[in-house]
């Protein structure tokens, strides 16, 4: 308990001290409380079609405009916030279930099982991780969900060998050699002891995976392989703007600045992060 | 050195094997039958039948993975299911493109991002740093397909500077390469700026200022070149994130690149094409970073005695 007190003070002192890092965490908050009172934000319905009012640019009543299907634009990017922000949660969640129990077993136990996860994780980071994504989704087919879980798999690799290394660093620990002195079963010593000290580096990870999470969602909805119609995600969204390019570049340009800020916040915040938890990470993550 | 190249290039056979596996498992672990998905619910059982015996799938996994990793061996792909065309064809003809592409971003990327990171840390804490940093951090959180469209909106449609899309001249590739550039731009520049930090600090820039050598020959000559380490492995990594980021940039900017052919394929169900590119992109994304482990033994002697 205490230490995460003191990953708590020190990230928060970290944070203090770093303004862009502040700047990142107003975004993020921002996007969170956009997300959570979308219903309340948002002028009109996100899924309202008005074909007479079709690719009209912003006005007084459609702040950013309406879409290809006359759907106000600004609504359907106040309820795009959930969904990126489901996909940070959702793929971030899914790298972790598996990345950091996957790392500390490999770290604190070595051996054979060490070096498969070794030979494992370069496999997987053959693999630029979008790409990895791209074939996941053939493999399960295009939806949203599916995108997240494949981003979530894809960025598997890096926590694993993130906690990995970490582990490795304080197997031999003296606070660990006394818990198992004292007669502490291996599962207790890695969550009381290993777990609570690799925390830092996860957290920093996480915060800028929520953002590359993002990004490829974005991505893979723009390639038609993540979020389908009429869902408001704004990858797909700034997709199908593509085609009204040359009469109503606010289709798509709207939602890209959405993804565009979103992102910034969680890497702006997640740089904050890694200067105050761990600055060995600079470079790393 | 000898030794450390060779065991090196030993120890990338396994990691290839597990590619070239893990891509031979994806196709197969599609749920239900992939034959009919390729061939399409409305189309005859003779079709269904032809694609199954043409992609072995009729036959048990082992045997499939022995002929596909023998095949293989012989630089046979397959066959799209679509044009019935060998993969290799297709591929053949779609990989220039795409390595014209990745190089000229990279080009870019190297050339700014250095650039902007010497000059960052050489005046760490001016304005001109602040500013640099600012515009990596934009380069790394701008979504590609993003930057490319509205490029595209301002020097294509209104400006009329360059096409809208397609490849043939050096002003079809100004914007693509710029879009897909800007993400390593970003990442060179604030690894060049950490980096050279960190080597400005040491003992033997001090004595080479001490003995008056000046500002340019100990930022150029003795800083840069012990600051480059870790940006050679960042250059490395940046490239198959170029690799795959064409797959979107190619889409925006309609490039007959290897990523738009994947995309189509994906749309088509041609699963022998997207197959194989996924393969040729990781297969070059995993030989660049043997030649970088490689490149980083002749740039840090310490390397190859670990």
């Amino acid at each position: 308990m205490a230490r995460s007190r003191h990953l708590l003070w020190d990230a928060a002192r970290g944070l203090v001290r770093h303004r862009s890092a502040l700047v990142g965490l107003a975004v993020v908050t921002a996007l969170l409380l956009v997300a959570l009172f979308a219903p309340l934000l948002a002028p009109h319905d996100p899924l309202l079609p008005r074909m007479r009012e079709r690719l009209t640019p912003p006005s007084s009543k459609h702040w950013l405009g309406q879409d290809e299907l006359g759907r106000d634009i600004l609504s359907r990017i106040i309820y795009g916030a959930r969904i990126s922000l489901t996909i940070g949660i959702v793929s971030v969640g899914v790298g972790m279930a598996v990345g950091v129990p996957w790392g500390l077993a490999s770290g604190f136990y070595g051996g054979k099982f060490d070096i498969l996860t070794q030979r494992s994780i370069d496999i997987l980071l053959s693999f630029p991780s979008i790409l990895l994504a791209i074939l996941i989704v053939t493999v399960l087919g295009p939806s949203l969900w599916n995108a997240m879980v494949a981003i979530g798999i894809a960025s598997i690799p890096a926590y694993t060998r993130v906690v990995r290394g970490s582990t490795l660093a304080i197997r031999d620990a003296e606070y660990v050699q006394a818990a198992r002195a004292m007669g502490a079963a291996d599962a207790r010593i890695l969550v009381r002891h290993v777990l609570p000290n690799v925390l830092g580096p996860v957290v920093v990870l996480s915060t800028l995976y929520t953002a590359s999470a993002i990004l490829t969602a974005a991505g893979l909805g723009f390639l038609g392989l993540g979020a389908q119609a009429p869902t408001p995600e704004w990858g797909a969204m700034l997709s199908r703007g593509r085609e009204y390019l040359r009469v109503a570049p606010h289709v798509s340009a709207f939602p890209g600045l959405a993804i565009f800020v979103s992102v910034l916040g969680f890497n702006l915040l997640g740089d904050g992060l890694r200067d105050a938890l761990d600055p060995r990470l600079r470079g790393k993550v | 050195m000898f030794s450390y190249v060779v065991r090196r290039l030993l120890l990338a056979i396994p990691v290839l094997l597990g590619v070239v596996t893990l891509v031979f498992l994806a196709l197969r672990l599609i749920p239900g039958d992939p034959a009919l998905i390729m061939a399409g619910e409305a189309a005859p059982q003779e079709v269904v039948a032809r694609i199954r015996t043409q992609l072995g799938l009729d036959r048990p996994l082992a045997v499939q993975y022995g002929i596909y990793i023998w095949n293989l061996v012989r630089g046979d792909l397959g066959e799209s299911v679509r044009t019935r065309r060998p993969v290799t064809q297709e591929l053949g003809f779609r990989l220039p493109a795409t390595l014209e592409l990745a190089s000229a971003s990279m080009a870019i990327a190297v050339v700014l991002g250095l650039t902007a990171g010497i000059i960052s840390a050489t005046r760490q804490y001016s304005i001109l740093d602040y500013a640099t940093m600012v515009g990596a951090l934009v380069g790394i959180s701008i979504p590609v397909f993003w930057f490319g469209l509205m490029a595209m909106w301002i020097f294509s449609v209104r400006l009329g500077w360059f096409p809208v899309g397609g490849r043939g001249t050096l002003r079809h590739l100004v914007l693509p390469a710029i879009t897909l550039g800007a993400m390593a731009t970003g990442m060179i520049a604030r690894m060049t700026r950490s980096s050279m930090l960190e080597v400005l600090r040491q003992d033997y820039i001090r004595t080479g200022k001490a003995k008056g050598l000046t500002e340019r020959s100990v930022n150029l000559r003795h800083a840069l070149r012990n600051a480059l380490i870790p940006v050679v492995t960042v250059v490395g990594l940046q490239f198959g994130g170029l690799l795959a980021g064409s797959v979107l940039t190619e889409t925006v900017f309609t490039w007959p690149g290897v990523g738009r052919l994947m995309v189509d394929s994906i749309t088509n169900r041609d699963y022998p094409v997207v197959q194989g590119a996924v393969l040729v992109i990781a297969l070059v994304f995993t030989a660049v970073n043997l030649l970088v482990d490689l490149a980083y033994s002749f740039v840090d002697p310490r390397i190859r005695y670990d």
